[in-house]
This record gives structure tokens, C-alpha cells and sequence, in this order.
């Protein structure tokens, strides 16, 4: 399909993200909004500025700082026929929900022999790169991504920002949606008719022959950034944006792996234990005799992310760790 | 320490007689020496060495039979001899068997090492000492058994290679153990593994199309050996056929001009659609409009056997590739027919590197019921082809060159190509032929309906 200007439109990925917001609204009358800041100051990242105006306070709601408390309310809520969406305003702040998510949405419809399923969306940012220092910079979607019984999005591209939202409240079961918050500001054409998008499926953003590279949410873009100055020196990399951690599309990447032979993982978050290793696990147990190098992580520096800027910049992948690594990979075997 | 034993030459070979020792005990061997002759089903086959040391003793008799696997003699390895009281023992385990054989441990075997040392005694290692050479391989068999764990660092290295390049080294046939890694520690990629298959001729599994009676040649010392026996088969295994074709079948030959404006504008604003490694090549075109001629005019697809045309349901278009080695193999385009474009240029794509690789299918060497020769990309402007027998038809085509075209009492000029049929008499007359060309034209003037 080829796009002009009568039928894309420049827009943000917060403003995306905020058409999202108000679609659901306007679309269901069981959708809500519910979390901290949402309404009168408008979201802390101002996602949903004007909405507590268009909608009312019956549903976009303000809470208090009590990440429990509501997170709680949203799933007796969605127990109770409606369709809420909870932001919680980072994730380091979701710890204090995390019981709610992992011991209540997760497991009802387990617990409940299948009789009460929780149709609960929690919207949240992660990640870091804005020097917001160790309690509002880490990414910790791979940990959710660990829980059964939950679906874990990460939006990248502003078409995944306009369309999760409405599929995964489509979904029965809950789905967390995690937004990098240095993405908010990206802007970039979406068609006009942009709306609901699948979340079941990996996407490869750049096809390539030489090494295939696993990334996700903002990591994509530096990812995209390496992959075009590698092409200049004839290395073309085939770059796959996960868009779902949980369930994992492995298929998508093992058969990429299986036209490349090289794999390199890009996750903000820490090494140890993390999606990444999943990954690379996958890969081993999925496509180990297509590989002909191992593969490679490269992962936030396992430290709380510091404050200074010079100290972030070093603590999380970046360009030019990712060009070091595929060369050094590619040009291994001659 | 190492045992040298009798090599699978092959999938299916279960035994093999020794026909003759190189060496006797006392000798030094290094590796990659000629140490035996072996006798398989199909020739005498020369086995090298795959270590370096002196031949400690000789345990089977130049014509004995014996299953694959069996242990055949005992070399001392170099480092044995140098430092084998430097070897720390190692802990006493099972002693590895390879399938099919019985650990023997020969007391000359064990002593250079343990006459120093407390038992337990080493495990024996499991490294083979004898490889086959490449470019005889035909199958699994040749490549290294999965290495175990070494008793000791300082025994034989375990060859590092990757997955990749372990699968296919079986694939292509090549021995690790001679191919030179590039990578860290001098790793084996795949790049490594392709380019010693490269080196060397394709395996003999792959000839049978046009080798049906040739026999397993002896193995090329190096891997940059002079033409080899395989080579000679090979042209010997065309002259047959094409002795054959000459003697037994009275061709006719004719030929046509085609405009290929249409077909290439049309290609040329298909391929616009595809990425670059799915765009579709000319002579796709030409093989499928070969396949739609021969449904109208079908006694060319087929078979001339015991006095009478056999008609060919499936159109299994024989395309000839020529090989880097020299020789050349038309293995068999299946049901070009039924397939669509896209589905002829995979399969295209994928015979020709299966091709090159030595990793044919029976039957895409065996079942083609027509061939194309297609000289284009040598410059070549008409090709007179000799038909491949029992078939009963060859379609030629040359280069496609801009030409002169005279059309509608206009002059113009127009990428034009030269068709050919070289046609079996006995089957078809000459007016069955020129059906047929007219025919390829037509849809090729029409290459939206391909």
C-alpha cells in the first residue's frame, strides 16, 4: 500500500495513543479510565488531557496514590461486566499493584473453574533514557511477561500505539499494555483509517539475509538506527519487533534465525533471568542447528539506572553497542 | 593413541573387505597418509589417516571382511610418544563404544600410557583415526561421531564448529576434520563448511541422472586434486546417453522467432511488486509457456520405449545446469503445469543450489519428461539440442537479443528469442512441432495467463 499525504496524517505517539483512549470510549460505553493524574492534570505523560472534559468523571476517574487499591477496583469492575482501563503511571510504581495483577487478574479464572474471567486492560510506562533515576527507569514488562493468565504488550510503532488497545480490550483475560515513555514524543505518519491491530504476532521491521535482531518497544528504533548503518557496509540485518512478550511469538524469530543463522537479542531490561534469556532459550531449543554463532545479549547494565545522564546513556543498549556486536558476529567466519 | 577402523563409504555400506595395507607396524604415518585399500560394493576405495604417529599393530588381514566400525589397526599418535607420562589419567567411565563395534583394548594399545600411571586406564578415544576423503561421502556416515568429552585437555581437540556448520557438513559431505575453521579459536562456520564443499566435486550421489552405470571413483588426495575419475564418469556416463540419442533417435529440428516485448514488460512491472530475491527471471517465463505448449500438444512430453510413444501425464521439465566442476545434470522441474510463477522460480531456485550442493532427490533425476536448454546467458543465439532418451523432445533457447521486427508493415526493433525443438521423428512429425512452437508463442504473448 502506498501512502500519501491525502491518507496518512503526522501525529505523535502520545496523541496516538490518546485517539486509542478516546475510540474505546466512544466505542464501548462499559470502557473506562481509571489511575492517578488521568483527569484533571490530563495523565502524567498527558496522555488523556481533554477527555475527563469529553467524557466526565463517571469515567475517567482520578484515584488516589494507592496502585493496589485501584488496580483491585479495576478487576472487581471488570468482574462485574465493565471494560476498565488502569494506568498506573510507571512501572516501578506496578510493584504495589503487583499482588492485584499476579494473585487476583491472573488467577481468577483459574481459581473461579473458568466461571469469571477479568477483561481488565492496565496501561503503564516503562524503560528508561529521561533521566528519571532508579525508581522511574526500569523495564520491568519481561517479569509479567513470566505470569500465565496475562497477555503483556509492548506497543512500538504509533500503528501498534493507535491499534492494541482495542483488541486487547476485545480480549477476555487481562493484558497489560507497557508504553517506553521516551516514545510519547516520537512522531511519525499513520494512516488515517489507522484502528485495531492483532496481538498475537512478532513483526519483522526490516527484513535482512545476515543476523536476525530480537528487540522490542523504544529498543526498536535504535535497533532500526544500527540496522541502516550496517547496511551500509553490506551487513543487512533482518530486525524483529516482538509487539507481544506474552504468549510469545517464537515462531516468527526461529524462522528468521532459520534464514539468518545469527541471532542478537536487544532488551532494556537486566540480563539476568530476563526475556532475553527466554529468547535465547527458545532459540536453542528451537532452531540450535541453524545457528552458526551463539547468541548474543546486550541488556541495561545490572545496576538501579542511574541518575547522570553520561551513567544512563552507558546503562542501556545503545547504537553503537549493537553495530560492535554484529560485526563482530557476521564477520566471525570469514 | 588411535584406532584406525573401517569406514562407512557410503549410507548404505554395512561391511567392507581390506584389500590391501600401505604401511606396516613400525611405519610413521602423518595424517591425510593413504594408510589401506578397502573394497566396497561399488570400487577400491583409498582410506587416509586422520592422525599422525606410528603404526603400533595391524589386527585385520588383507582380505578379510569386515562390518563397518571394526578397528583395523592401532596407531601410536604423535603427543603419546612425546608426552604421554605428562597425561594425567582420567576417571575410570565406560569405555565410549561407537554403534556397531567392540572396544578392543590391545595391550600394546594402553601401555605407553599406563606403564606410568596407576589404573584405571584411559578411555580409549573416541575420534575415529580414519576418515573418508571428501567428495565421496554419500552420506551421513562420514561426518565425525559426536565427539566425547576428551579425558584430558591435552588429548585430541575437540573440533569446534557450529551447529550450522555440523548440519551441513552431514548435508554436503564434508569432514570437519578438514576443513579450516575461520571463527574464534578457529571455529568452524558455515562459510567454512561451503567453501571446502565448494573445493571439491559434488558427491556421487548427486550424478545418477546422467550416471547410471558409473561406479564410485577413488577418492582425490586433496581437496584441489587434478580431474578426478568422478569427472571422467561423468563425461563418460553423457557420452553414453547422448552415443544413444544420436544412434537410436532421428531428430528433426525446428525453429522460431518470438517477440519477447510483451513478456518482458510484463515481467518487468510484476517484478516491481517483489522484493528483489522474490522476482521472477525470464527463462521462468519461457518454462512455463514450454509447459502450457505441451498441453496442447502432449506427444512431446514423454517417454520413446519398446517401439511406442508413452505419454506423460505429469510435465516434468528436465533443466539443465551446468556445473562449476564441469558436466553437467538436467534434474527435473516437477509439474511445471500445475505451478504458478512464483512457484516455478522457487523451485528453480532451490534445484539449482540443491544442485550445486549434490542434495538432488531421486526422482527429480529420474522422472523429467521433456528438457530445456537454455544457452542465453552464454551469448549463444539458437541452440540445436540432443534429445535425452527415452524423451522424445528438447526445447532450445538462445539469448534474447534486440532485433529487427518487422510487424504490421512497420519496422521496429524488439527483444526477440530463438525457440527450437528438436523433436523425436518416431514420435512426432514435423507438423506436431511447429504446433507446438506456435503454441509457445502464443502464450508467451499473452504473460499474464502464464
Amino acid at each position: 500500500m502506498n501512502g500519501n499525504s491525502k491518507t496518512v496524517r503526522r501525529i505523535t505517539y502520545r496523541e496516538a495513543v490518546h485517539e486509542a483512549l478516546r475510540d474505546a470510549l466512544l466505542r464501548d460505553q462499559r470502557v473506562f479510565l481509571m489511575g492517578e493524574d488521568v483527569g484533571r492534570y490530563g495523565g502524567c505523560f498527558a496522555v488523556s488531557k481533554g477527555l475527563l472534559e469529553e467524557f466526565g468523571p463517571e469515567r475517567i476517574r482520578d484515584t488516589p496514590l494507592s496502585e493496589s487499591t485501584f488496580t483491585g477496583a479495576g478487576i472487581g469492575a471488570a468482574l462485574g461486566g465493565m471494560r476498565p482501563i488502569v494506568e498506573i503511571m510507571t512501572v516501578n510504581f506496578s510493584l504495589l499493584a503487583s499482588d492485584q495483577i499476579l494473585n487476583n487478574a491472573a488467577t481468577y479464572l483459574h481459581m473461579s473453574g473458568g466461571l469469571f474471567n477479568v477483561p481488565l486492560v492496565i496501561r503503564m510506562a516503562t524503560g528508561g533514557g529521561r533521566q528519571l533515576a532508579a525508581q522511574h527507569s526500569h523495564s520491568l514488562e519481561g517479569w509479567y511477561a513470566h505470569i500465565p493468565g496475562i497477555r503483556v504488550l509492548t506497543p512500538a510503532t504509533l500503528e501498534d500505539a493507535r491499534g492494541m488497545l482495542w483488541t486487547a480490550l476485545e480480549d477476555p483475560d487481562p493484558v497489560l499494555i507497557f508504553e517506553h515513555s521516551t516514545l510519547y514524543n516520537m512522531e511519525g505518519d499513520l494512516p488515517v483509517d489507522a484502528g485495531p491491530v492483532d496481538i498475537d504476532r512478532a513483526r519483522v521491521r526490516r527484513p535482512g539475509r545476515d543476523i536476525t535482531i530480537i528487540t522490542y518497544g523504544a529498543s526498536l528504533f535504535k535497533v532500526l538506527d544500527a540496522a541502516e548503518t550496517l547496511s551500509g557496509e553490506g551487513i543487512e540485518a533482518e530486525v524483529i519487533d516482538l509487539r507481544t512478550l506474552r504468549p510469545l511469538d517464537d515462531r516468527t524469530f526461529l524462522d528468521s534465525v532459520a534464514r539468518t543463522h545469527r541471532a542478537l537479542v536487544v532488551d532494556e531490561g537486566w540480563r539476568s533471568g530476563s526475556l532475553s534469556a527466554e529468547i535465547s532459550a527458545r532459540i536453542m531449543e528451537g532452531a540450535f542447528y541453524e545457528l552458526d554463532v551463539p547468541v548474543e545479549r546486550i541488556c541495561s547494565a545490572e545496576v538501579p539506572m542511574p541518575y547522570a545522564k553520561h551513567l544512563e546513556e552507558a546503562a542501556l543498549p545503545q547504537v553503537d553497542k549493537i553495530l560492535a556486536s554484529v560485526r563482530r558476529m557476521v564477520t566471525s567466519h570469514g | 593413541m588411535g584406532e584406525f577402523c573401517m569406514p562407512s563409504l557410503g549410507a548404505d555400506m554395512q561391511a567392507g573387505t581390506l584389500l590391501e595395507w600401505k604401511v606396516k607396524p613400525g611405519d610413521r604415518v602423518k595424517r591425510g597418509d593413504i594408510i589401506a585399500v578397502v573394497d566396497t560394493d561399488k570400487a577400491a576405495i583409498e582410506v587416509e589417516s586422520f592422525e599422525s604417529g606410528v603404526v603400533e599393530q595391524l589386527l585385520v588381514q588383507p582380505g578379510e571382511k569386515v562390518p563397518v566400525g571394526t578397528v583395523l589397526a592401532i596407531i601410536r599418535t604423535e603427543h603419546m610418544t612425546a608426552g604421554a607420562e605428562a597425561v594425567a589419567p582420567a576417571p575410570a567411565e565406560p569405555l565410549p563404544v561407537r554403534a556397531g563395534m567392540e572396544p578392543k583394548l590391545r595391550p600394546g594399545m594402553v601401555e605407553p600410557v599406563a606403564r606410568e600411571l596407576p589404573l584405571p586406564r584411559p578411555p580409549l578415544q573416541p575420534s575415529p583415526t580414519a576418515r573418508i576423503v571428501p567428495g565421496l561421502a554419500e552420506g551421513v556416515e562420514t561426518v565425525p561421531p559426536v565427539p566425547l568429552p576428551p579425558p584430558t585437555a591435552a588429548r585430541t581437540e575437540r573440533i569446534k564448529a557450529s551447529p550450522l556448520a555440523r548440519r551441513l557438513a552431514v548435508e554436503l559431505g564434508v569432514d570437519l576434520g578438514t576443513v579450516r575453521g575461520t571463527g574464534p579459536d578457529g571455529a568452524i562456520g558455515r562459510a567454512d563448511v561451503e567453501s571446502a564443499a565448494a573445493g571439491r566435486p559434488i558427491p556421487a550421489a548427486a550424478a545418477p541422472g546422467l550416471l547410471p552405470e558409473t561406479k564410485a571413483p577413488s577418492p582425490p588426495a586433496e581437496a584441489k586434486a587434478p580431474p578426478t575419475d568422478y569427472q571422467a564418469g561423468m563425461r563418460r556416463a553423457i557420452a553414453a546417453a547422448m552415443a544413444r540419442s544420436n544412434r537410436e533417435i532421428p531428430h528433426y529440428y525446428l525453429e522460431t522467432r518470438i517477440d519477447m516485448s510483451r513478456a518482458l514488460r510484463w515481467l518487468e512491472a510484476e517484478n516491481l511488486k517483489r522484493s528483489i530475491k522474490e522476482r521472477i527471471l525470464s527463462v521462468v517465463l519461457l518454462l512455463k509457456a514450454v509447459a502450457k505448449a505441451l498441453g496442447e500438444v502432449p506427444e512431446l512430453n514423454g517417454y520413446w520405449i519398446e517401439d511406442r510413444f508413452q505419454a506423460q501425464e505429469a510435465i516434468n521439465i528436465g533443466f539443465a545446469i551446468s556445473l562449476r566442476q564441469g558436466g553437467l545434470i538436467t534434474p527435473a522441474l516437477l509439474s511445471v503445469d500445475t505451478k504458478s510463477l512464483d512457484e516455478v522460480m522457487e523451485a528453480m531456485r532451490d534445484l539449482i543450489t540443491r544442485t550445486r550442493a549434490g542434495r538432488l532427490r531421486s526422482s527429480e533425476l529420474t522422472d523429467a519428461t521433456i528438457t530445456v536448454t537454455s544457452l542465453g546467458d552464454l551469448g549463444v543465439e539458437t541452440v540445436y539440442g540432443v534429445i535425452y532418451p527415452p524423451q522424445v523432445a528438447l526445447v532450445g533457447f538462445g539469448k534474447i537479443t534486440e532485433q529487427p521486427w518487422a510487424e504490421s508493415g512497420m519496422l521496429g526493433i524488439r527483444p526477440v528469442v530463438m525457440a527450437t525443438l528438436a523433436g523425436d521423428h518416431r514420435a512426432t512429425d514435423g507438423r506436431r512441432g511447429a504446433q507446438f512452437l506456435d503454441a509457445l508463442n502464443r502464450f508467451l504473448q499473452e504473460p499474464a495467463n502464464l
